[in-house]
Order: structure tokens, then sequence, then C-alpha cells
């Protein structure tokens, strides 16, 4: 179904994808048309920066000078406060100690999370092509459905579920949520990788005696470099930029950042620092967007498959 | 392109290997849905409980003025969004595929707002869209003083405000996997059509456009799934205000879990989440069916 078509550009480099060459008519010379084309492309590309480059000038203005209400104009006095405020002075509830605990938590939920979701979808997608065992492909078929479920058809049964086995609100808790909603795309992806290698390779290792695990660490694990990189890319950005888990199973202590940049900026306390609110939210979004600029097109392959995340 | 002869008997390190995706499919997936739509059709306040109550919470739902806003709004924005994600994508794909200069960097600004959490696009748009000192403003202090563009103080409009922050989150994606199908249509084609002399926007509509449906099918899915769940954007963008205006069904559900404690009512609204969802993959799968079928007659 669909999904396996999603996860196919991410799955082999082969095959039609976003890279390959245009392959429209060729251009002739400079026509009225051609200008059309570009003055369309430049203005939606106008519209997709204009919040980006809102956000950047917002955030280096003092607030008399916001208050003037002119949203498009550079900084006539930059300031860094703002920056330094939104790190280590804004406030949450009662706690004032800015995003930088927030981007801790982030930090701790992310990396295992990435780690253990994608050694588990790795392990899958390696049985399901090399040893389907009986019952298999209907618990992939399960997965695959749950890729589809909107979150809220299962997040109460969760909630019930870590409670009886008290790891609901803990770092734990929110680490095992992650690996489990990260798990019908990736084992989409690997499956879909290893399904792609050549079944020999295998068969080799069996003759060598080799068993499931030494076939997987010594032959499968060297060649899933490229397919790894995805995973990480779609798993970084994903688990970083995610706000409905965080805030309904890490717990307050554990909150990552993006529940407190929502609560920062939507406090109802207080006079609204909006260049503070700004350069908070820059920082949020600096992680996940470092990744998508330092791997482009590695980016770009995963997108289609980690679209039906978020 | 499967090992058929490790098939005969159950290899238990396998199993072993995949006790997590076990546990996760039967759980999760199985078990976990299966009790809550079992428990929408009980009384369950704060804990389960097991009394049944038949349909009751499903009539609740249906008459409660917060439920039906949201439904409402969900088929707004999504209907909206979802057409002019498509729209605007397969534009920006076709022009994106005439060979035109800067690709690269095109592609990157139009796919850079989905690598950011839908926190921070509800945010930046929420204060782009400030009525005091936002855009509003900023175009009235260039001298259009009559100019009015702030959707989200209005209980009216509000829902407009998001669909344009969706548009601007999710019409990159739909773009990437239209452009993938583009260019996934043979080259013969176009050259064929240009020998009979069909003009290049009939080309495009009417020989190549019917050729990437599998492309508009996956955006189109994707896009359901991602309206289904839009819950971060609603929360950091409008809180679901002014009032209840911009409330949609993620966001009841979950406030029925924990604000209001009210888990059975929830439950029931988790489970119409799910029918939406189920149509469409019933629908996808019954055509992918029928396409194998004739494929293998032919």
């Amino acid at each position: 179904m669909s999904a396996a078509d999603v996860a196919a550009p991410g799955a082999t480099a082969a095959g039609p994808d976003v890279l390959a060459e245009p392959r429209g008519p060729k251009p002739r010379r400079i026509s009225v048309g051609r200008i059309g084309l570009y003055a369309f492309l430049v203005m939606s590309a106008i519209f997709f920066l204009v919040p980006l480059y809102i956000m950047i000038v917002t955030s280096l203005k003092g607030m008399p000078e916001i208050r003037l209400g002119h949203l498009f104009n550079l900084p006539a006095e930059p300031t860094l406060q703002p920056w330094v405020d939104a790190a280590f002075r804004a406030c949450t509830g009662r706690d004032c100690f800015g995003l930088s605990p927030g981007f801790i938590n982030s930090v701790k939920i992310t990396v295992p999370s990435v780690i253990i979701s994608i050694v588990c979808a790795s392990l899958n997608g390696y049985a399901l092509t090399f040893w389907p065992y009986k019952g298999a492909s209907f618990l992939f078929g399960v997965l695959v459905f749950g890729a589809f479920v909107p979150y809220q058809v299962v997040i109460y049964p969760l909630i019930i579920g870590l409670s009886t086995v008290g790891l609901f609100a803990t770092l734990p808790g929110i680490i095992i949520v992650h690996t489990i909603f990260g798990m019908p795309i990736l084992t989409l992806l690997f499956r879909n990788f290893y399904a792609s290698l050549p079944v020999e390779l295998f068969k080799a290792g069996r003759i060598d005696g080799a068993g499931f695990w030494r076939i997987f660490f010594h032959i499968m694990l060297p060649m899933s470099v490229p397919i790894t990189v995805v995973a990480v890319i779609l798993q970084v950005t994903g688990i970083w930029n995610d706000f409905l888990f965080g805030i309904v199973f890490a717990g307050r202590n554990n909150w990552p950042m993006t529940v407190q940049l929502n609560n920062i900026v939507n406090t109802t306390t207080g006079v609204r620092e909006y260049n503070v609110n700004m350069a908070a939210t820059i920082l949020t979004a600096a992680v996940p967007l470092i990744v998508y600029f330092v791997s482009g097109r590695w980016f770009v392959r995963g997108i289609a498959a980690g679209a039906v995340k978020g | 392109m499967m090992a058929h002869a490790t098939r005969r008997r159950l290899p238990i390190q396998a199993v072993a290997g995949t006790v997590p995706m076990i546990l996760v499919s039967v759980g999760v997936f199985i078990i976990g849905i299966g009790a809550s739509v079992l428990w929408s059709f009980t009384s369950s306040k704060l804990f389960p409980a097991y009394d049944f109550v038949g349909l009751q919470q499903y009539r609740r739902l249906w008459a409660d003025a917060r439920w039906l806003i949201s439904v409402n709004n969900i088929w707004i924005f999504g209907l909206l969004s979802i057409a002019c994600n498509m729209v605007f994508g397969y534009l920006l794909a076709v022009f994106m595929d005439q060979r035109i200069r800067q690709e690269d960097t095109f592609r990157s600004i139009f796919l850079y707002p989905f690598a950011m959490s839908l926190i921070v696009t509800g945010l930046v748009w929420q204060w782009a869209l400030d009525p005091n000192l936002g855009l509003q403003q900023t175009v009235r202090n260039w001298g259009w003083t009559d100019f009015s563009f702030a959707p989200l103080v209005d209980a009216k409009t509000a829902i407009y405000g998001l669909v344009v922050a969706g548009i601007w989150q999710g019409s990159g994606v739909t773009m990437a996997i239209l452009l993938a199908g583009l260019r996934g249509v043979d080259a013969e084609i176009w050259k064929a059509a240009r020998v009979d002399g069909i003009p290049t926007w009939r080309t495009h509509l009417f020989i190549v456009a019917p050729m990437m449906r599998g492309a508009f099918a996956t955006a189109f899915v994707l896009q359901c799934v991602a309206v289904v769940r839009v819950y971060d954007l609603v929360i950091a963008m409008t809180g679901g205000g002014p009032g209840i205006a911009t409330t949609m069904p993620a966001v009841y559900v979950i406030q029925m879990i924990t604000v209001r404690q009210n888990v059975g009512q929830g439950m029931a609204g988790a489970t119409m989440m799910l029918l939406p969802i189920l149509l469409v993959l019933a629908l996808g799968g019954i055509l992918a069916w029928r396409r194998k079928r004739k494929g293998v007659a032919a």
C-alpha cells in the first residue's frame, strides 16, 4: 500500500527520486514564460523565508523598537540580550532558568530514543526479510497500520500500561514511547533496505554456519550504514520536534525543549517579551535545522518516509 | 526474494530478536486500540471502568458543542489545507522540473519548514499575525491604514490562520513527493507529446498528471494522517481559542483524558478519529488490489 511506496525513495537509492535530473522540456532562450516561472519560484521562496526572517530580526531587537510595529525593519540597535535571556533567564511558571534545562532534557530523551529505536527496527527489518517466522508478516502488517493510527487512540492505554509498571512520567517511559512510535516507519525503512540486498549474502553466511546474530552483526550491520544515516536523521528531527509525547509522558522534570518553549511563549503572566520569545523559538529549531542543512540530500531522501510521522 | 528454506521451523533466535516488535504490534496497536474502543463503551472517568453503557458516550459526544466545533474545524482545516497544499505543491514541483538554476537552493527553502517543530511553526505565525505588532500593523505603518489581516483574534477567522501555517509547513513535502513522481514519468512521453504538437500545459494536466497518481495518492494519504493528528500547531498558535473556536478532535481527546477526566467520552472521540483513517486506508487497499488484479489479467 502507499506506505511501502513512501519508504521506497529512502530505502533504495535506485529508482525515481527527488534528486534525479529534471526531464522536462529543455529551456530555450530567456522568454516571458521563463521570467514568469522564476517570478513564481522567487515569490514562493519569499513566502517560505519571511517567517524565518521575522524570527531572526525580532530576536535581535529591543522591546521599545518592537513596539513601533515595523516587523520587517532590520534592528536599529542589534542586541544579543534576548538570546541570553531565552537560554538562561526566561520563565516557565515559577522557574526562571530559560530554555537550557529543556535543552538538556531533549538531549537526554533524544539520544537514547534514537539509538534504541534504530537497533530495534534494524533487527525487525532483518528478521522480517531473512528469518520470516510464522506470523511475522501479520505483525508487520499491524505495525504498518500503526503508522497511520492517530496517536490519541493509543495514548490512554499507554498511560495506563506505563503507570502499572511505574514508568509513567519518567525518562525511561518517554524513551519507550518514542521507540514505540518510531518503530512502524523505521521497520518499514529497514525491511525495504534488506529486501533490496542480494539474498546470496545471507545464504553464504548460512553455508558458513553463521546463525541469526552472527549474520546480523558481521554481514548485515556493516552494509546498513546508508539506511542508518537516513534513520538517524529521521529520528533526531522527529523526536526533537515532538511535543505531544513529551508533555504527556515525560513528566514535569523531563519536559523537552518544545514543551518548555511553548510554556515560555504562551505564558499568561507578565509582559510578553517578543524578542525573547523569538530567540527561544530559534534556539529550539536550531538542532533540527542544523541537521537539515548539514545532511542536505540525505534529509530529502528520508523526508518522504518521515512524512508519515508528525 | 525471501529465504524460504528457513521457514520450516520456528527460528527461536529470530523471535527473540524481534520481541520489541511483537510487544509493540500486539501490546500497543492491537490490545491498545482494542482497549480504547472498549473503554468508549464504558463510563470510565479518570480510571478505566468496565460497566458497559452502550452508545451513551457517543450520544453525549455528538451532543457536545465542543466536539461539534472540533469536527467542523477539522473539515475546514483539512479540506482547505490539503487542497492548497496539493495545488501549491504541484505547481512548485512542475516549476522545479523546468531545468531551473539553483534548484538545490529552492528545494532547501521550500522544505526547511518541515524540518522544524509544529510548535515552532505555530509560534512564528502567531507572532507574524499579531494584531498590534505583526503584519497588519506593519502594512498599516507603510500607509495602508485600513489594511486588515489578523485572523487569529476573531473566532470566525482564526481557523484560516491555522490553514496558512499548515500550508507553510506542509506544501514543501508535497512538492518533494510530487517532484519524485514527475521525474519517474518516462521521458519518451514528453517527446511523443511534443511530436503530436500538444501544448506543454495540456501534456502536464491530461497525460503526465494521471500517470503520477501514485505520488498524488501518497501525498494525499500522508496529509490526511497529518490533518487528523494536528495537535501541536493548534496548541502553539491559538491554544484552541479564541474561546473554543479552533479546537480540534486531537485536542479534544487529550483534554478529555487529562484535564476533564472523562476517559469514556474521550475514547469515543478517539474511536471517531480512527474511522476516517480506516476509511482512507481501506479505499487505498481496494484500489491497490483492483490495480493488481487488472495487472495480472493483462
